[in-house]
């Protein structure tokens, strides 16, 4: 792994943290009344995974999606701005925490309903594929999304036609209160590719390091034409499933333990001992993370809310294709 | 409301070794809507289960079990993951009984939450109680106080057949006195205030602001309205509605969704079905407009009808002067 990679990787990873370090402060002080999922303790999976796409490599996200739209690029003041229910949001504040969608850095969307981005990113691989496109889709959910049928549909279909998606299926263990041992009857979620006749693998989700290298791995199998690839992440989510959550279904000493395997430090010990980082440029790092998204939060603040009118705008656009039609007679 | 709904679940579970309850987080959790707690640690496991995140099993369970001889009781989180689990209820629950003859009964409830107004966005505050009236073979009840939401919901559990019962995400912490005992109120339309000069239907969490309405047009304007909380929209108890629109002749419907195909529209053209040559203006309807709910803060205060805008329909009404033919 080249070092200026994992310092990059590092790099969107401290920024998540902060991201939702601030959003959890925003809910704290009752700014936002969005229900705020965060990311906090999976930030190596959309680091190590976005590490390998260009903008024209597209995602789908979910209702814990802050961390994908980071690592894809999104601008922090315009995702602020949403989360705020601001007019200068990505979604001009219609959309809030759920539903941020930037296309221009190939993010397709998050999305409130658990598993419905899935058949999403199938019909984004089937469009690149139709127009004969190197590029990739990525769909991300989690492993409560595994037991929706529109990932077994999503995955057959995928498989059959060969399409060229990643399905990242980030194991956190739980999906709100259930423990992932009490919804799945399998050890690892990964298995669930062989019904479909894909490539699985199961990754330690909470080193940056094997989810950049698997995921090579399955870039180089999408791209290749051989069909899609899932890949489960095993992680943890350290943080309530929102903010606000009681966590009466866990106990401390089991979210410590998960602590000690905290990405983020995993990965900072990883560039001191084996790339020499000094802590001086790690704490730079962190420090100049820490203002910029502490930066775009107070500019967020100052954006207007959406004019009432706004809220009637958006929902058809009156214009149509110009397509030329052709008889059938030339 | 929560206080209530969970009391009902209480005496269900204890009245009926044939009742049970599935669906997300609903045990220890107490469920994603706290309607739940404590009936695990006291019915046990094996009475309320938690499931996986699949609504289309979860409610295709429901309806199994209800054929073969059970009395399910399916949490769905939100209205709005209908479309997860639509075919089981549209073409399987619905359907069951006429299609087979009238042999079979699906004595299932599935409780579910409505409604917009706390941020939730466009996938989790939608009022789809429409979508559902319009399928024939469904109960609809849609309550709007603790007190109604224990009757109908002791009274729906014991109905034979599939019952949507919507509980407004807004009304959960609303409380009012509730007996402690079991009662059952029918599918009845209740008359909430009486009054002569208009008519005013509604349902659900706009009943409140419907009755604050009538209470300023009252004080402000000498309008004394007549507020009817419909709280089943399957079997409509359509009498007095008419009763009440005979008596004033003038008629505002006043729901939370959306107004394009709203059930105030098939509420208005039953009603005028009947009382037509009374009425003295059109009837109106005061409802969201039609669009998704928004997540900012401004535009979703503006998204819910509020007061203001059901005193607007009711002085329209008022002032309406037919125009000489
Ligand atoms: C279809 C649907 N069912 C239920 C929900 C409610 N819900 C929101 S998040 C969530 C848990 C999701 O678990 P998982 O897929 O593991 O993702 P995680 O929250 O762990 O990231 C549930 C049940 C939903 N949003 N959509
Ligand atoms: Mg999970």
């Amino acid at each position: 792994m080249e070092k200026q990679t994992l310092i990059e990787m590092f790099r969107i990873m401290v920024r998540i943290r902060e991201f939702e370090s601030e959003a959890i402060e925003l809910a704290k002080r009752n700014e936002t009344r969005a229900a705020v999922h965060t990311y906090i303790g999976q930030e190596a999976i959309a680091a190590g995974v976005c590490a390998h796409m260009s903008n024209q490599d597209l995602i789908t996200s979910t209702h814990r999606g802050h961390g994908h739209c980071i690592a894809k690029g999104a601008d922090l003041e315009r995702m602020f701005g949403e989360l705020l229910g601001r007019d200068g949001g990505y979604c001009k504040g219609k959309g809030g925490s759920m539903h941020i969608a930037d296309l221009s850095t190939g993010n397709l969307g998050a999305n409130g309903i658990v598993g419905g981005g899935i058949p999403l990113a199938v019909g984004a691989a089937l469009s690149l594929k139709i127009s004969k496109s190197k590029n990739y889709v990525v769909s991300f959910f989690g492993d409560g999304a595994t037991n929706q049928g529109s990932f077994h549909e999503s995955l057959n279909l995928a498989s059959i036609w060969a399409l060229p998606v990643i399905f990242i299926c980030e194991n956190n263990e739980y999906a709100i209160s259930t423990n992932v041992s009490k919804s799945i009857n399998i050890e690892n979620i990964s298995e669930r590719a062989t019904a479909y006749g894909i490539l699985g693998k199961s990754v330690d989700g909470n080193n940056v390091v094997s989810v950049y290298d698997d995921m090579q791995m399955a870039v180089e199998h999408v791209q290749s034409g051989k069909g899609p690839v899932l890949l489960e992440m095993k992680t943890y989510r350290i943080k309530g499933h929102y903010f606000g959550d009681n966590q009466n279904y866990r106990t401390r000493e089991e979210v410590d333990l998960w602590k000690q395997k905290d990405p983020i430090n995993t990965c900072e010990t990883k560039l001191q001992n084996d790339y020499g980082l000094s802590s001086e440029i790690i704490s730079k790092i962190k420090k100049e993370e820490t203002k910029k998204v502490l930066d775009a939060s107070t500019r967020a603040k100052l954006m207007s809310e959406p004019e009432i009118d706004d809220l009637t705008e958006d929902l058809y656009d009156l214009s149509f294709h110009n397509i030329k039609w052709i008889s059938l007679q030339k | 409301m929560r206080e209530a709904i969970n009391e009902a679940l209480h005496i269900a579970f204890n009245s009926d070794e044939n009742i049970f309850m599935i669906g997300e987080d609903i045990a220890t959790y107490g469920g994603q809507l706290r309607c739940s707690y404590g009936l695990v640690e006291r019915f046990g496991p094996e009475r309320v289960r938690d499931t996986p995140i699949s609504e289309m099993a979860i409610v295709g369970a429901g309806v199994g079990a209800a054929i073969a001889g059970k009395r399910p009781i399916v949490e769905l989180s939100y209205i709005d993951f209908l479309g997860s689990c639509f075919d089981q209820v549209l073409n399987q629950a619905a359907k069951i009984r006429y299609m087979y003859g009238g042999y079979v009964n699906v004595p299932l409830v599935i409780r579910t939450q409505c409604g917009a107004g706390l941020g939730n966005a466009a996938q989790h505050s939608q009022s789809l109680e429409a979508i559902l009236a319009h399928i024939p073979g469904i109960r609809v009840v849609i309550p709007s106080n603790a007190y109604d939401a224990k009757g109908l919901l002791l009274h729906a559990i014991r109905d034979n057949n599939p019952v949507v019962f919507i509980e407004h995400k807004a009304l959960y912490k609303k409380k009012c006195h509730v007996p402690e005992d079991p009662y059952e109120i029918d599918y009845t339309s209740d008359i909430k205030r009486k009054g002569d000069d208009v008519t005013i239907i509604t349902y659900s969490a706009m009943v409140d602001r419907s009755l604050q309405a009538a209470e300023q047009l009252n004080s402000e304007f000498g309008i004394d309205a007549e507020v009817i909380d419909v709280r089943v929209l399957e079997p409509l108890d359509l009498q007095p509605l008419i009763g009440s629109a005979q008596k004033t002749g003038r008629v505002v419907i006043v729901h939370e969704a959306c107004k394009k195909g709203g059930f105030g529209g098939e509420l208005a053209a039953q009603i005028q079905e009947h009382v037509f040559d009374r009425l003295k203006g059109p009837i109106l309807r005061v409802a969201a407009p039609d669009v998704p709910v928004p997540f900012a803060d401004n535009l979703e205060r503006q998204y819910v009808p509020d007061i203001s805008k059901i005193i607007e329909a009711v002085t329209e009404v008022m002032n309406f002067h037919r125009s000489e033919v």
